[in-house]
């Protein structure tokens, strides 16, 4: 009974943990868009700085998956 | 998910679907069922040498008639290559191109490893932290050690940053430290993470597949709703299979650069 | 995929062959992939090193040699070209000039011929008017002459028949003068 209640802590947190890689989502699609609207402004300097965007998107994207990491761990490991 | 993935890692046969998300990941010996030692051939063994291969016939093979005007596999080796010469090149600079080799071999083994690990039943290896942060380490080690090499202590203005003021700078240096060295772990857990992440979602989706033989009503809406939503989580990970591959290596030029030229 | 019985071999494999726990963290297996990883990116780098990339880059230097070879060559042969028409139409700018100068020569030169005839024959024109006039006045001045004989004679007849004597030298002065008034 009381492995239960660890591991009912422990699923509680999974799916508590896995709301992080929502924050992760939307600090993508911050990434994003801020890039798509300034590459509209000026598009003649937009292709030079792809490559910073896809270093911010994997940035952001890094903490939504130890996120998504968490909850494996809480699941499987603990 | 975390509840079916839940019931997964207990192997309860609820409503009779069975997931088994994790299974996809089992090192296991090729021949015999013996212990998994460290000179086992394993499933690991036999996809990093589908990799080799891979690399080899496009790299090698697909170049071998050297011809001027060049056929589809030579564009895209030749493709491939200017890809990742041009990074190193705008990301690092022009002193990194001696590292070229080694950076191109670390793009090219994550690429056609993600890309083998999407085939149905086969067997990711870069989903897997340790391969991952063998890989990371190495570029770590690598970084650190070249940037004591060519700059000496000098190396270390990288953590002192001057630009600011100067109350504030034992201040940055801490959080700059602490950021270099945790380099490594952001750098190897987030291509396992992406690895195993879409893998494991898509084995999930999966197992809600066959709900259609257990019970005709329900089944009729999970399902093609459970096919589609593969077929779309697998176009997804073919974009990040490449991306995540991409972001490694470049992360790998902005690292080297760090190294090449630490003051800011 | 891993449905089938398996022994329990390791701490991370059930006996019915499903992972216990993350597969990614299990310690037995670690070795095994670090070791099999560090041979596959060794071979890796020397298959890049030695073979792939000398070549690729080789293929790409060759390329790029032809391409600006052929650049050059266009852009000599379209040099030549381009002195080749300048040549043409100097060619053609001389041949024009010649012929003008030709056209000048010949038509200065057929000028002072026809000057020439035209002034010979002016010259003929007028010596033989010259001789005309000569002639007629000769053939007037025979005419004048004859006419006086036959008035003289007439004359001579005309006081004979009259029966008037006048010598002849009488008459011929009468004759002379009324011919000449």
């Amino acid at each position: 009974m009381e492995g239960d209640v660890v591991q009912m802590g422990a699923y509680i947190g999974a799916g508590l943990a896995c709301t992080g890689m929502g924050g992760a989502a939307v600090g993508v699609g911050h990434v994003v868009g801020n890039f798509l609207s300034g590459a509209l402004r000026n598009p003649s300097a937009a292709g030079g700085q792809t490559a910073t965007m896809f270093i911010g998107i994997a940035f952001s994207e890094a903490l939504g998956i130890f996120s998504f990491l968490v909850a494996l761990l809480l699941m499987f490991a603990v | 998910m975390a509840t079916e993935a839940a019931n997964g890692a207990e192997h309860a046969e609820e409503g009779g679907l069975v997931f088994h998300p994790m299974d996809q990941f089992i090192v296991k010996p090729l021949f015999g069922d013996g212990p998994v030692g460290m000179f086992t051939i394993t499933n690991v063994t036999l996809w990093m040498a589908l990799t080799i291969l891979c690399i080899f016939a496009l790299l090698v093979l697909g170049s071998s008639s050297r011809s001027l005007v060049p056929g589809r596999i030579q564009s895209i080796a030749e493709l491939a290559y200017g890809f990742i010469r041009k990074m190193v090149e705008d990301v690092a600079g022009k002193d990194a191109l001696p590292y070229f080799p080694y950076i191109m071999t670390l793009f090219m083994f994550i690429v056609f490893s993600n890309f083998l690990g999407l085939l149905p039943g086969s067997f990711t290896t870069t989903s897997h932290i340790g391969v991952t942060a063998v890989l990371a380490m190495a570029v770590f080690l690598t970084v650190t050690i070249l940037g004591f090499v060519k700059h000496g202590a000098g190396f270390l203005s990288l953590f002192w940053i001057s630009a600011a003021p100067l109350p504030l700078r034992p201040i940055l240096a801490l959080i700059e430290v602490i950021s270099y060295f945790v380099r490594p772990v952001s750098h190897s857990i987030r291509l396992a993470g992406n690895m195993m992440a879409g893998h494991a979602v898509i084995k999930v989706f999966a197992a809600f597949a066959p709900m259609i033989l257990i019970s005709a009503g329900i089944g009729l809406v999970v399902t093609p709703l459970s096919i589609v939503a593969i077929t779309a989580i697998y176009a997804l990970e073919m974009l990040v299979a490449f991306i995540q591959a991409y972001v490694f290596t470049i992360l790998t030029c902005v690292y080297l650069k760090d190294a090449l030229h630490p003051h800011h | 995929m891993a449905s089938e019985t398996h022994e329990t071999v390791s701490a991370c494999v059930d006996n019915t062959g499903g992972a216990v726990g993350m597969p990614q963290l299990c310690p037995d297996w670690m070795g095994n992939q670090i070791f099999w990883l560090v041979v596959t990116l060794i071979v890796i780098f020397f298959i890049l090193s030695r073979l792939a990339l000398p070549r690729i880059a080789a293929v790409l230097a060759e390329r790029q040699g032809t391409i600006t070879n052929d650049l050059a060559a266009a852009e000599d042969l379209k040099a030549k070209a381009s002195e080749a028409e300048e040549a043409y139409n100097k060619a053609l700018a001389d041949a024009r000039a010649e012929a003008q100068n030709i056209i000048a020569a010949t038509k200065a030169d057929i000028k002072a011929e026809l000057d020439e005839a035209t002034a010979k024959a002016d010259a003929e024109i007028a010596a033989k008017a010259a001789e005309g006039e000569k002639k007629i006045s000769e053939i007037r001045a025979s005419a004048m002459e004859s006419v006086k004989d036959v008035a003289e004679a007439t004359a001579k007849e005309l006081v004979a028949v009259l029966g008037i004597k006048a010598d002849d030298k009488t008459i011929s002065n009468a004759v002379q003068t009324r011919v000449k008034g």
